[in-house]
């Protein structure tokens, strides 16, 4: 089997796991939800009756819960061992390493979307995010697949660097970092509007938010990775102006992709400031890092096909 | 004056009247965390323009034809000063105004912060109990032996490591409150003063970053040189293609180098696509011999404070031509602009210096791998395996003499005619290297002689580029610094004796921390274990 085919049906095989673990995450964070929201009825039930119902913490989880756990993380983890052996092979395949093109991006940002999520997993309990995690990356290796594809080629003069290298690898692990972050930042606004009983999160399918932590705690978590997420990226656009300086002979030309890198850097350093505000802390410090977060999908989908610049290498094709 | 609490960074000085109160209370106001996040997020909002709009500084054509395109819109554009935004006044305003809040907020904080390392770490409380992590643990060896183990644990550790991480510690002897007045030891660590530290140095840093920038836009001199093969130039700025610099350059010191191109060469790919560009040069600085190196794109040659790019490259054809009277009015290498991947080139020979008749010029494209012929010839690689010109002769007033500068790559036609063939039509006429054509009407002739490549070179110096990479490790340094160190008080309370009625002494110890250092539970238990000695090695840290 050559790099190509092996890299593809690898590829292939991670989205159909990923997506299974998606299911069975989902399945366990509703079962979680129900069986605290079961336990919430026992203990006023029992107050009312003035037994002594002890409030375990989130009740005794169905027999199914468990088993979902099982399958999603057995999932995951032959899902992220394919994946690496993907990308890996691409970059056996096109003979640099795996991150010049947008296909090659996506395919390595998601990859280490879902390491990160099992490093965290590692040291403590995440698996709320398993069900974001793996649906992000489900997507995200579709998408590429079947829309971003492009045959691996070599690398022009321009890209022929070792700040390539430094420069689109952090990009990309930051690109996984912001994502998980990301997902983070959206589940802490969606509890904290369920915990103010607003009404758009009140119905059944925001159960699983119950499952969720709460928001201070999803907060705490957001900010950590978007800290270190931050440093990268800031270290990500110092590498690329060191770059552009040795390829081009300028730092800094507000080329598209620059202007936009720019863009993310200075709102996640806005969010950083709000988090510590009166006023901004807590709801309004999340939109901030979610919005650049989707700067920084604008920055690699929008930017890329729609605007010139010196760095249309890495739109498709031409 | 009142006092209005802004935010937890500034607190304003409500004004009355005055013009002094209101200066005060628009300083405050620029300097406060909630302004600076407004013009943060101006900040971004304002550059994203730049990337939908062509810009005047980057693509002038595509500016222009922007303008032609979009008359009323292109107008306002223009006015609102999209098409340069990052020389706008707007787009700078808001920049300034942020570092000067920037600045206006360093200033005090690096005050308050070299105040507060000279002060004690305040004392610990009383009350450890209500922490959220706090501990207990016995220590047979008695409060004294233990608080000195622990301070000496806590204060920053020998190597750069221990030092960032370690804590400023002090030991109190107190009475509590309460009746049974037994005195007792409190140790109170604070290692928040890293992250101050660090985020004062980013926060400094920054502003060093957009000085260096300013400094070396004001002294910066870049230039482009097109240099064919066999042939030198020389750092003077006559020698320049093209040459802009900044206000404060002085022209005088450019460094008086010589650099010979003595081979370029090109790879490509059987599909054309480029593989490598070096230009092999050899490089004469005052007072040294020459030496040879080369210049490839991504790796510039550093000369006497300046780096020279190789930017691009492409053909010369070396041409030789002769009038109508025989005597050679034109020679040398004319450089030939690459127009596509198959490095299908136009250039202009100009040959105003004829003996007599009209001054000639010529219009010639060139195919470096020729295939089809008449109108069908295109060329399928940018290697010259098959070259071959194609060129349409103009006779006329060149309109060299009106002192208007011109552009080489251009032949303004409007004094010319074309030469006509016997048809009547412009003649088109073909040439191979090595060979010579007629011009029609016994105009002349014109040989190709040789097929020389050129190699377009940038060269730029700016002498704050070292202030520059600098002032960016410091602000990666300090952010690091600030983001990752940890903001934790340590407590630890012991009475000097036992308790009444107890054996042994019992510290009670306590920690408080932001809440995204899910780590600081372990480290005082951690920190209790090493002061009592029951700590293994492998933990330690
Ligand atoms: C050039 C614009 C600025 C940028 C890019 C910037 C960036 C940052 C970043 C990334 C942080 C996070 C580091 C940390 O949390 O320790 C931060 C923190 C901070 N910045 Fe700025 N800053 C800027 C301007 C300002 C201004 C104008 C002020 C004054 C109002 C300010 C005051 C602060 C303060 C007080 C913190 C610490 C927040 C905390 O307690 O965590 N910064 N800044």
């Amino acid at each position: 089997m050559n790099p190509q085919t092996l890299s593809a049906l690898a590829l292939w095989g991670a989205t159909t796991l990923y997506a299974i673990a998606m299911v069975a995450y989902s399945v366990r964070l509703a079962r979680e939800a129900d069986a605290k929201v079961a336990a919430r009825a026992r203990v006023s039930v029992g107050a009312a009756s003035g037994d002594d119902v002890p409030a375990a913490e989130g009740g005794a989880l169905p027999r199914s819960a468990a088993k979902a756990l099982g399958i999603a993380r057995s999932a995951t983890l032959v899902g992220v061992i394919l994946h690496g052996v993907g990308v890996a092979a691409r970059g056996i395949e096109a003979g640099h390493v795996p991150w010049s093109t947008m296909y090659e991006y996506t395919i390595s940002g998601s990859f280490v979307a879902v390491v990160l999520f099992l490093l965290i997993q590692r040291r403590r309990d995440v698996t709320f995010l398993g069900a974001g995690v793996t649906g992000l990356a489900t997507v995200a290796l579709g998408l590429a697949l079947t829309v971003l594809y492009e045959a691996a080629t070599g690398l022009q003069p321009a890209l022929q660097s070792f700040w390539l290298v430094i420069h689109v690898s952090i990009a990309t692990i930051c690109a996984g970092i912001f994502g998980v972050a990301f997902l983070v930042s959206v589940l802490q606004l969606l509890r904290d509007s369920r915990d103010k009983a607003s009404r758009t999160v009140s119905g059944r399918g925001f159960r699983f938010l119950d499952a969720v932590p709460a928001a201070p705690t999803l907060e705490a978590l957001a900010f950590r990775l978007n800290a270190v997420g931050f440093v990268l990226w800031t270290f990500t656009v110092m590498a690329g102006a060191i770059w552009a300086e040795h390829a081009w002979g300028r730092y800094w030309g507000w080329d598209p992709k620059e202007i936009w890198s720019f863009v993310i850097w200075v709102v996640y350093a806005s969010y950083l400031h709000a988090r510590t505000t009166q006023g901004w802390a807590g709801r309004r410090s999340a939109y901030l890092a979610i919005a650049g977060f989707v700067a920084l999908i604008l920055n690699f989908t929008v930017v890329n096909f729609v605007f010139q610049g010196l760095h249309t290498y890495a739109g498709s094709g031409s | 004056m009142a006092r209005v609490r802004l935010d937890n960074y500034a607190v304003v000085d409500a004004p009355r009247l005055g013009v002094r109160g209101w200066l005060r209370w628009v300083w405050r106001q620029v300097t406060s965390m909630r302004v600076a996040i407004i013009l943060l997020l101006l900040l971004a909002l304002g550059a994203i323009p730049g990337s939908v709009l062509p810009q005047w500084p980057r693509e002038p054509a595509r500016a222009r034809e922007f303008l032609a395109d979009n008359p009323t819109l292109g107008q306002w554009c223009e006015r609102l000063g999209l098409l340069d935004v990052y020389g706008s006044a707007w787009f700078t305003a808001i920049y300034v105004l942020l570092f000067a809040s920037l600045i206006g907020c360093i200033i005090p904080r690096a005050m308050a912060h070299f105040r507060a390392l000279r002060a004690p770490v305040s004392a610990a409380p009383t009350a450890l109990g209500r922490y959220e992590h706090a501990e207990s643990a016995p220590v047979p060896q008695g409060a004294r032996t233990f608080m000195t183990a622990a301070a000496r644990f806590l204060r920053p550790q020998p190597g750069w490591w221990g030092a960032v991480r370690g804590y400023r510690v002090r030991i109190d002897e107190r009475a509590p409150r309460g009746d049974d007045a037994e005195t007792e030891l409190a140790l109170s660590a604070d290692n928040g003063h890293m992250r101050e530290l660090g985020n004062l140095i980013f926060h400094t840093a920054l502003v060093g970053v957009l000085v260096a920038v300013a400094a070396g836009s004001l002294l910066t001199y870049r230039g482009q040189a097109i240099i064919v093969e066999g042939r030198s130039f020389t750092n003077a700025v006559a020698a320049y293609d093209t040459f802009t610099s900044g206000r404060l350059f002085n022209p005088d010191r450019l460094y008086p180098f010589t650099l010979r191109l003595d081979r370029f060469e090109a790879v490509f790919s059987p599909s054309a696509r480029p593989q490598s560009f070096t230009a092999f040069v050899t490089l004469t600085e005052p007072d040294s011999d020459p030496r040879a190196t080369d210049i490839r794109v991504n790796k510039p040659l550093g000369v006497g404070g300046a780096n020279l790019y190789l930017q691009g490259n492409g053909f010369a054809p070396d041409l030789t031509v002769t009038d109508a009277d025989g005597n050679v009015a034109f020679a040398g290498p004319v450089v030939f602009l690459p127009q596509n991947g198959a490095y299908t080139s136009t250039g202009v020979v100009k040959v105003p210096d004829v003996t007599s008749g009209p001054q000639l010029g010529l219009k010639a494209t060139l195919y470096p791998t020729a295939v089809g012929a008449g109108t069908n010839l295109s060329s399928v690689h940018p290697d010259p395996t098959n070259p071959v010109m194609v060129f349409t002769a103009y006779q006329g007033d060149l309109g060299l003499d009106d002192g208007v500068p011109q552009n080489v790559y251009r032949l303004d036609e409007s004094q010319l005619s074309p030469v006509r063939g016997v048809d009547g039509d412009p003649a088109v006429l073909t040439l191979t290297p090595g060979a010579t054509v007629d011009l029609p009407d016994g105009l002349g002739s014109v040989t190709w002689n040789s097929l020389p490549r050129f190699a377009a070179i940038d060269i730029r110096a700016d002498p704050s580029l070292p202030w520059l990479l600098s002032f960016a490790i410091l602000v990666v340094v300090g952010l690091a610094l600030s983001l990752f160190s940890q903001r934790r008080r340590i407590w630890l309370v012991a009475p000097l004796n036992p308790r009444a009625g107890h054996a042994t002494t019992v510290v009670v110890g306590a920690a408080y921390a932001p809440p995204h250092d899910v780590g600081v539970g372990d480290h005082l238990r951690r920190v209790m274990a090493a002061a009592t000695g029951t700590l293994t090695r492998s933990e330690d840290r």
